[in-house]
């Protein structure tokens, strides 16, 4: 709906254009991009009152913190273990939703439901579950014959999480991937087959062509999910978690309690270049990938 | 069709239906089981569950099993929970209270904000405009770890630490409802507009008379977002407020104590029927949500 190239726009229309937009600009400037400079100048000098120039000292305090160290290699294994299973298990999912199944509204909306759930209501089931004496520990001994853990008090409990994580975002990731399947052109499957595709041969070379963004929009949403499941760990385990749960959320945490604010900032600014990073990735690639497909 | 696959086409629906199954039994034994042991007494719930939650403070008073049975089914289904925790003791409804009033104005104005955005960002642009909004996109994927620090600084600034506005207003201001609904909004035929244009529509007219009505059923979806993402909210009360009464539902249910899990259950069957209710009913426009945010790309 934007004006036509070469439509006249008076004056007036953009001055209107630009009152819509004042409230929202205004705000975002106030509480994160203003803010976010201060945390820039923070992060570069020795402390707030003296404010003595340091260069990236605070950096290398911070990536040489063994609690940051923890904190980031534990994020980073959560992400590497969760990520590529909420995105193969909702593209599964997707596909059975898909196929010829009975009761395909019901299952979509129990699939979902997780979403709408409030991590907070089913803590007291996680916590029951992955209990030294819970069902998962009753399970895992019958099938697999092994040893009875306390999961959330062990270097396994991130099992636990990684459970709960696919509980809660797979239903979401799962509508995105159906939304893509079924964007996939009913005919090009339809003279694929004829030429005596199998199923498998249309899923590899049609269906994953035109997923392909999408698997992608997907795999960096799982990842930023991933760095937020410190709520989750919060709410199972409290302030002080098991080792292998000590997540970034934690640090930073405990570093607004001692109220360190070139630790804070600094830490910030790492985190922020990071996900600059990743984000970069996603636009990148989708560049690359969505030029094949005709744009939906 | 070729006859070989006559068998395959008969034994993937029924595997699908099977797979389809066991995961609805999972996602949804969760639920199923917080809501059924709301409805069983305290003794049962400490015979069945006291093992996990005992501390070495409340070990004593009831009596503790030493393993851990999951129940479906109560042995007698009461209600007393429900009594206590909406007549005795009213502190869990104070909670409650509490993030009904930080949810419901955000939800309302951070979506009126982003009409207004939308509107500018979709039927205006230019280069500076692409710059702005490629921002907001930047700043919707930082996860908290990152935008809670200048959230912490602005407030305490402003001195609104520990104060209902340190909530209240990044929330507001939250670039998630912008971008969603610009992508909504520019879905609207460029003809529609000049149409009305052309019959001397100003721009304020436009936007009311014709934008909001069409965009509809995309405010609805990006209000269900916003609500369960702000119910749902942990991370910002616990570094914005230090006063644990003004604490939410969702951070004060993780604190329950041992001694009260058999109410802890009927809380959080309390804290998950809003936005069950709003999945009820609106679970169209929830799945038109998420699908429109596939692809960040403008």
């Amino acid at each position: 709906m934007r004006i036509r190239k070469g439509g006249k726009r008076t004056r007036y229309q953009r001055l209107a254009g630009w009152g819509f937009l004042t409230p929202s600009i205004v705000g975002v400037l106030l509480f994160f991009v203003a803010p976010f400079f201060v945390v820039a100048y923070y992060s570069l000098i020795n402390n707030v009152i003296q404010r003595k120039f340091v260069g990236f000292d605070n950096f290398a305090r911070v990536l040489k913190n063994n609690a940051f160290r923890l904190a980031a290699l534990n994020t980073l294994k959560f992400s590497a273990i969760a990520v590529p299973l909420a995105v193969v298990l909702s593209l599964l999912l997707a596909m059975v939703l898909l196929s010829r199944i009975p009761y395909k509204s019901q299952f979509r909306s129990f699939f979902l439901s997780p979403l709408m759930v409030p991590v907070a209501s089913v803590v007291l089931i996680w916590q029951i579950l992955f209990n030294y004496n819970g069902l998962v520990n009753s399970i895992t001994g019958a099938l697999f014959h092994l040893d009875k853990v306390d999961w959330l008090k062990s270097p396994h409990a991130q099992v636990a999480i990684i459970a709960l994580f696919l509980w809660k975002n797979l239903g979401y990731n799962m509508i995105l991937f159906m939304a893509a399947l079924s964007s996939v052109p009913e005919d090009l499957i339809e003279v694929a087959r004829l030429e005596g595709a199998t199923e498998f041969q249309i899923f590899r070379i049609v269906k994953l062509r035109y997923l392909s963004s999408t698997a992608l929009f997907v795999t960096i949403m799982s990842l930023i999910n991933s760095f937020k499941v410190f709520r989750e760990i919060y709410l199972m385990t409290g302030d002080y978690p098991y080792d292998s749960l000590y997540m970034l959320q934690h640090f930073m945490n405990n570093t607004f309690q001692s109220l360190d604010y070139q630790r804070l900032s600094s830490a910030a600014i790492i985190m922020s270049a990071v996900m600059i990073v990743i984000i970069g990735v996603l636009f990148l690639a989708e560049d690359r990938f969505g030029r094949d497909v005709d744009n939906v | 069709m070729s006859r070989k696959r006559g068998w395959k086409n008969r034994l993937f629906p029924v595997l699908g239906t099977a797979a389809a199954a066991v995961f609805a039994v999972l996602f949804l034994a969760p639920i199923v089981l917080t809501f059924t042991n709301s409805l069983m007494s305290p003794s049962e719930i400490a015979a069945n569950y006291g093992a996990v939650f005992a501390t070495s403070d409340t070990g004593g008073k009831v009596f503790v099993s030493r393993s851990v049975t999951l129940k479906f089914i109560p042995d007698m289904v009461t209600f007393s929970q429900y009594f206590t925790v909406l007549v005795k003791s009213p502190e869990y409804l104070f909670k409650f209270w509490n993030s009904v009033i930080y949810v419901v104005p955000i939800v309302v104005f951070q979506l009126a904000v982003a009409a207004f955005a939308a509107y500018g960002f979709a039927r205006h642009t230019g280069r500076v405009k692409q710059v702005i909004f490629f921002s907001y996109i930047i700043l919707m994927l930082m996860p908290y770890q990152v935008t809670l620090v200048p959230n912490f600084l602005v407030s305490r600034y402003l001195h609104i630490l520990d104060t209902r506005w340190a909530i209240w207003l990044p929330g507001i201001f939250s670039p998630f409802a912008v971008y969603l609904l610009t992508k909504f909004m520019r879905r609207i035929p460029v003809s529609v507009i000049e149409a009305a244009q052309i019959d001397g529509a100003g721009e304020w007219m436009i936007f009311s008379r014709i934008c909001l009505p069409l965009c509809k059923g995309g405010i609805a979806s990006i209000a269900i977002l916003v609500f369960i993402d702000y119910w749902n909210m942990v991370e910002q009360p616990l570094i914005l407020l230090s006063d644990e009464e003004m604490h939410p539902l969702s951070v004060f249910l993780s604190k329950i104590n041992a001694g009260e899990i058999s109410l802890a259950f009927a809380v959080a069957v309390i804290y998950m029927v809003p936005p069950l209710l709003i999945f009820l009913y609106g679970e169209d426009y929830l799945v038109e949500g998420i699908s429109f945010q596939g692809g960040v790309k403008t």
